[in-house]
């Protein structure tokens, strides 16, 4: 039944895309086609309610940026899952759904927070975790997980302790439970347990 | 006829009223019972707090149950959670905000170190923006950590030189 859809899907919008999914039918769409294609899907296919929007990062290729509609349907109660590739420039752009679903204001706040993503006609897109003024979106790829060094967000909190947001010490880190094994032997560790905070990392020379 | 008491003007009769002490024992005294902390409960460690403000571990045996929940009516903050760099400018201007003399608890691993997140927006230890008295380990720490952290506070708030600050300043 699930293919049926797509399958209709597909040839009713010669401009999607079938994407590969283990699960809920999944297309691509173009950006400039994206509000219409969404539109059409929650007035006329019944998917109501957007349960997530999120964003991914290709890193190498281009465009680098993908958005990513989690969409339900509550009377039918199944899911539509609709890709759509940012514009490939600096700072990435794709339109707003907020006109279509209020609920993906703070989504996209957040996509746009941690990717840079500008949603254009989202009514106040301002970060929602980092605060005000932080300079980089921490979850691109290219930015390291232990963070980078800037400023303090209160001036005179920075000022009266002297201190910095710093890089977390990773210390052969990122820590994470093994896969598999015995329960008593799955403390998370280190992946690279050679280096630590008095061992200096091995630099492979 | 006269004799030494009469001589100096001591009245005999107050013996057995009167207590002879150091004044920083008695201060310090009384500083140690009345310890009224500040929850800055700010994830899953604020639930073990609040577990040892419960009936079952019952944090008023000891002397400091009147958890206040305004910085000014309190002296002890007890930072219970990840400090995110977001939070730490909140944490510091509440700990500015409590009247002296006070004392910081870092409860569990993230208030202390940082703790499992090892990431960009956590600070890696609440001691780095408020001095810290007590560190308690644990992730979750249990309510008994708790209060012998707290228990730990008042043996240390015990050993202060409570007049040489008050008289000094």
């Amino acid at each position: 039944m699930q293919d049926e859809f797509l399958k209709g899907l597909l040839e009713s919008f010669e401009y999607l895309e079938e994407r590969p999914s283990k699960d809920w039918p999944s297309v691509k769409c173009l950006s400039t086609r994206l509000l219409e294609f969404l539109k059409q899907m929650r007035d006329e296919r019944g998917f109501d309610m957007l349960s997530d929007l999120t964003a991914v990062d290709w890193q190498e290729e281009t465009p680098r940026f993908t958005v990513v509609y989690h969409l339900y349907s509550t009377q039918k109660h199944n899911y539509l899952r609709v890709a759509s590739d940012c514009s490939d420039e600096e700072p990435p752009s794709i339109p707003s759904v907020t006109s279509l679903w209020e609920g993906a204001d703070w989504h996209e706040r957040e996509a746009y927070d941690m990717f840079g993503i500008i949603f254009t006609g989202h009514p106040d897109l301002k970060r929602i975790l980092m605060w005000e003024g932080y300079p980089y979106h921490p979850l691109r790829k290219d930015f390291p997980l232990a963070g980078k060094e800037v400023e303090l967000p209160a001036a005179d909190v920075a000022e009266a302790t002297g201190e910095k947001v710093r890089p977390a010490p990773m210390a052969g880190g990122p820590f994470h439970a093994p896969q598999g094994g015995r329960m008593s032997a799955s403390e998370p560790r280190g992946s690279d347990e050679s280096w630590n905070e008095k061992l200096e990392k091995p630099t492979g020379e | 006829m006269s004799d030494a008491n009469t001589l100096y003007n001591y009245d005999s009769k107050v013996e057995g009223d009167l207590i002879v002490s150091r004044f920083d024992a008695v201060v310090n005294w009384v500083r140690q019972h009345s310890v009224w902390p500040m929850p800055m409960g700010l994830a899953c460690c604020a639930i073990e707090l609040m577990a040892a403000g419960g009936s079952r571990f019952d944090i008023s045996r000891f002397g400091m149950e009147v958890m206040r929940f305004s910085p000014r009516q309190s002296d002890c903050m007890i930072v219970a959670g990840t400090v995110t760099y977001k939070m730490a400018e909140v944490v510091r201007r509440i700990h500015d905000q409590m009247a002296a003399p006070k004392w910081v608890i870092a409860m569990g691993a993230c208030a202390s170190t940082g703790g499992m997140y090892r990431s960009y927006s956590v600070l890696q230890g609440v001691d780095r923006i408020v001095p810290v008295d007590v560190y308690i380990s644990g992730c979750p720490p249990r309510p008994e950590a708790l209060l012998d952290g707290l228990m730990k506070l008042q043996q240390k708030i015990g050993r202060e030189k409570s007049a040489k600050k008050l008289f000094s300043a």
